[in-house]
């Protein structure tokens, strides 16, 4: 459904040269949920705003259904839904107002494709008439997605949609993207909440405008098992730095509860680490074999980029 | 840890007009505590804050920061803070010397101290050829990096951090942790607030907002037993859902 | 495309009615300037002291004094018995003005070229200086008239009067500069304004990214604008016509059909105003100091062209502003029609259909480029 093709863009402001995207490739299956994870500055707006039609690209191709971004932009705007980083419909139109614009704009009504907003519209719906800037952060988004989805697109692009939402509206906001995607959408969400990844069909994972891994969230974990400990301690900073000292551990990084450690291949001595650890006087020790998580992954990718 | 508080708020209210924001939330932060302040977006988390940094006075209650009250003090509490937030940290448009110069001026810092510990910094965040550079062009991750250290350049007894590492690449966010820890370690008070579930783990003590009160104040082991909940986030999830200021 | 486009313009309405700051200065600007130019900064000069020096004391003099000291503008203030009184006259700041006569002013008027009278004006404000000094002398000359056709069969025509403003009503020149004003501030500032509020606000971005045509946006942005304009020059015509007394001496046909052109060059200029910022407060500092003032500056209406250095007056020619006041005042005050005008009118049709083709060139239909 989308296929980017060696993708480069890079801004110029005043004398600074940044380049925001590197010969990116990446494709997106027809009814995928497909995830573009990466913290900002990675490349995920400018992507997308080149999917959308709304920046050139400097070289390179993309297609949206076959469309090409530039040659058949017209084409392309009549059927995709977008949501841009950051709030952008209009603070003092109300709810209803909006999305009655919206419907008129593309060219339907909102009666039309009620089913596919239903859901989401029906939690606003009480608020139809209060002005959307007065909305908190979460009904924001929702009736941004509605407008999004008025007219019955092929393709969603969100940027961003979660940031700055409180937990439970996001949680919902993805139980409502899972249902889309059964309605038969393709959806690139571009997200920088790295649990967020496995909520997906599959994700690209891009740091500094290059892809460093594109699969299945858990074919992602498959492909990176390597041993890995979660480790923790009364005195967690101590701890991090002991870990730190330890031969036989290769990398080690805090996250939360635990730390995560990484042991050198080859020498796998967990009871070993406790006994030491211990005998540094750090006090209810407990470790763990686990499976990596995205965020580990994507870490071990950045870090392998870099050296 | 000493139990020495150098934050205490008793019954701290804040209204705007018929909004109660903050709803008589009492608590204490003791020395070279990492305290966690949780809350939705509407809770009441961003004004609690600006109050204890004298930002704004409360509409009722009682606290004091360093020692200093709120109410009447605040132009000392700003002296002996130090500030960060996801949303301005440092000027794009000066280098990263004369940010550090700048901070450092503000905060009453003599000029030779400033230049001592300014290549003290710089090379701390590996930073020493970027002295020349603007802020602006350097990556989002040293910009965060650089903002604490700036926060913390005249050395003040608490800082406080407000979503500090947000749409920050995994790897920077964990060092900036572990520049908070190291912070902390010294005998520096952190008082942060986060969107990041596993950065509240980090914390010593972790505080809940919900509509302006104060749901849940404890360790993240004993809330996580409390809720008989896996993780910090469902803690969350559980105590926001009852929450009705969300929907509007 | 009509619904569309309807749907547009509702939005846009909607976003005038909300703002109760964009309303006031819509329709509370015209008439505050109206009320302002008209009767509060009026260059009339009205009760003016003067001092009179007239050594000659006959008929004819007195005449003249009580004339001037009759009429609205001028007041006796003192009368001086010699010259060395004058100097210290006008340092008390009393008087704006010394009326001098020779000896013997009605004998020297049976003398063609002959009789002279003397005007000292303080002129620390040369506007007010030369406003008075032309009053004075309109006074003195139309009684030269009246004598003139009294005693002496054949007439010398005097070669000062005020054509179509004998009064010398500044209100006149002042009408169509305020339209020319409240055209540009309503239509270029505004329209700037709002093209670019989308794209701060970011709303621009998603109506790109819809299949609504970009032309559309730009149209329907104007047509609100439009027929504001249309709702404000007819106030500040009813205005003109029955509170401050000047009735229109042309076609309002003809009058009506040049705002209406001069409305869609100031829409163009916001167009391209909004074509070069993405910052609100950088559009409105461009409207203001790059059309407003220059416009106000040298359009002629409040400083004539040609009392401006030669460069100057080079500059007015493409202020567009310029064109639309000699229109506005010709067919309002000397009521000449579209035979005397065409070529100012050409002028500014010429100016409008050249920026806007500039304009729709740089509307950007992307982000960035």
């Amino acid at each position: 459904m989308i296929e980017i093709d060696n993708i480069s863009k890079t801004y110029q402001t005043g004398k600074t040269k940044v380049q925001a995207l590197k010969n990116l490739n990446c494709s997106v299956k027809n009814g995928e949920l497909f995830g573009l994870i990466g913290p900002d500055g990675a490349g995920k707006t400018s992507l997308l705003r080149i999917l959308t039609t709304l920046l050139l690209a400097d070289e390179g191709k993309a297609t949206v259904a076959g469309f090409d971004v530039i040659k058949d932009y017209k084409k392309i705007r009549n059927m995709i839904g977008y949501m841009p980083g950051r709030f952008s419909l209009y603070t003092d139109l109300s709810v209803e107002e909006n999305l009655q614009f919206f419907a008129t704009i593309f060219k339907t009504t909102i009666q039309e494709n009620y089913h596919l907003i239903r859901d989401i519209y029906e939690q606003i719906e009480p608020f139809k008439n209060r002005k959307a800037g007065q909305l908190s952060g979460g009904m924001k988004q929702k009736l941004a997605l509605c407008c999004a989805l008025i007219h019955k697109p092929k393709v969603l692009l969100l940027d961003e949609p979660t940031t700055g939402v409180d937990v439970v509206s996001r949680k919902e906001f993805w139980r409502m993207l899972k249902r889309l995607k059964e309605a038969g959408l393709t959806i690139m969400v571009a997200t920088p909440y790295m649990d967020e990844a496995v909520l997906c069909d599959r994700v690209a994972l891009i740091q500094n405008g290059q892809i460093l891994e594109t699969d299945a969230p858990d074919q992602l974990i498959q492909n990176h098992r390597h041993p890995l400990w979660k480790v923790k301690a009364n005195n967690m900073y101590a701890l991090l730095q002991d870990l730190r000292q330890y031969e036989a551990i290769e990398t080690v990084h805090p996250f939360g509860e635990y730390h995560h450690a990484t042991p050198k291949s080859g020498t796998e001595d967990m009871p070993a680490l406790k006994s030491w650890l211990e005998n540094k006087k750090h006090e209810a020790v407990e470790m763990e074999a686990i499976a990596p998580n995205i965020e580990d992954i994507f870490m071990d990718l950045m870090q392998n980029k870099t050296s | 840890m000493n139990k020495d508080p150098v934050i205490f708020a008793d019954k701290l209210t804040r209204n705007f007009g018929a909004f109660t924001a903050v709803d008589q939330i009492s608590f204490a932060v003791n020395r070279g505590e990492i305290f966690g302040f949780l809350g939705a977006n509407g809770a009441g988390k961003t004004t609690a804050m600006r109050m204890l940094c004298g930002l704004i006075a409360p509409s009722a209650g009682k606290a004091s920061v360093a020692g200093f009250d709120v109410y009447h003090q605040s132009e000392s509490i700003k002296k002996n803070i130090g500030y960060m937030s996801q949303k301005f940290s440092l000027y794009d448009d000066l280098t990263v010397g004369e940010n550090i110069r700048l901070f450092g001026g503000i905060y009453g810092m003599r000029s030779d101290a400033i230049r001592e510990k300014t290549s003290f910094i710089l090379e701390d965040l590996h930073l020493q050829k970027e002295k020349n550079t603007l802020v602006k062009s350097l990556p989002l991750g040293w910009k965060q990096k650089l903002a604490f250290s700036v926060a913390i350049f005249h050395n003040p007894p608490i800082v406080f951090l407000d979503e500090p590492t947000g749409g920050v690449d995994p790897i920077t966010r964990r060092e900036f942790w572990e520049m908070i820890y190291k912070s902390a370690d010294k005998g520096t008070t952190i008082f942060v607030t986060t969107h990041y579930m596993d950065e509240a783990e980090y914390c010593n003590r972790v505080c809940i907002m919900v509509d302006g009160k104060i749901e849940a104040l404890d360790t993240p082991a004993a809330l996580r037993h409390q809720f008989e909940a896996p993780g910090m986030e469902a803690v969350f999830l559980q105590l926001a859902r009852k929450a009705t200021r969300s929907g509007d | 495309m009509m619904q569309q486009f309807l749907a547009f313009v509702q939005k846009e309405l909607y976003h005038i009615w909300r703002d109760k700051r964009t309303l006031f200065i819509l329709f509370g600007m015209p008439v505050v300037q109206i009320a302002l130019f008209g009767f509060a900064l009026s260059n009339e000069v009205k009760n003016s002291g003067i001092a009179v020096l007239d050594p000659s004391k006959d008929e004819v003099t007195r005449t003249l004094i009580e004339r001037i000291d009759a009429s609205r503008y001028f007041e006796v203030v003192s009368y001086l018995q010699s010259t060395d009184e004058i100097d210290a006259v006008f340092k008390k700041g009393k008087i704006k003005m010394v009326l001098i006569f020779p000896n013997n002013f009605a004998r020297d008027l049976r003398h063609p070229n002959k009789a002279m009278v003397q005007f000292i004006a303080d002129a620390s404000d040369p506007n007010l200086a030369t406003t008075v000094t032309n009053y004075a002398s309109a006074i003195i000359s139309d009684y030269q008239n009246e004598i003139n056709q009294q005693k002496i069969p054949y007439r010398i025509q005097p070669n000062l009067r005020m054509l179509y403003n004998p009064q010398l009503k500044s209100a006149y020149s002042f009408v169509p500069g305020v339209m020319a004003m409240i055209l540009l501030l309503v239509c270029t500032m505004m329209t700037s304004i709002s093209i670019v509020k989308e794209k701060e606000t970011g709303t621009m971005e998603v109506l790109l990214a819809s299949p609504l045509q970009p032309i559309l946006i730009i149209i329907a942005k104007a047509i609100p604008y439009l027929l504001l304009s249309m709702v404000n020059i007819a106030t500040i015509l009813l205005l003109s016509v029955f509170v401050l007394q000047l009735p229109i001496a042309g076609s309002l046909l003809l009058l009506v059909l040049e705002s209406t052109l001069f409305t869609i060059t100031a829409l163009t200029l916001g167009l391209l105003i909004s074509t070069i910022t993405n910052s609100q407060q950088i559009a409105m500092l461009i409207s203001l100091v790059g059309m407003f003032l220059p416009t106000l500056m040298l359009s002629g209406f409040m400083f004539p062209i040609e009392n401006m250095p030669v460069p100057l007056q080079v500059v007015s020619n493409i202020i567009p502003a310029k064109w639309f006041y000699i229109i506005a005042r010709d067919v309002m005050i000397k009521g000449v029609g579209i035979g005397a005008l065409w070529k100012e009118t050409l002028i500014l049709a010429g100016m409008t259909l050249f920026l806007l083709f500039i304009a729709l060139k740089k509307f950007k239909i992307r982000l960035e480029g």
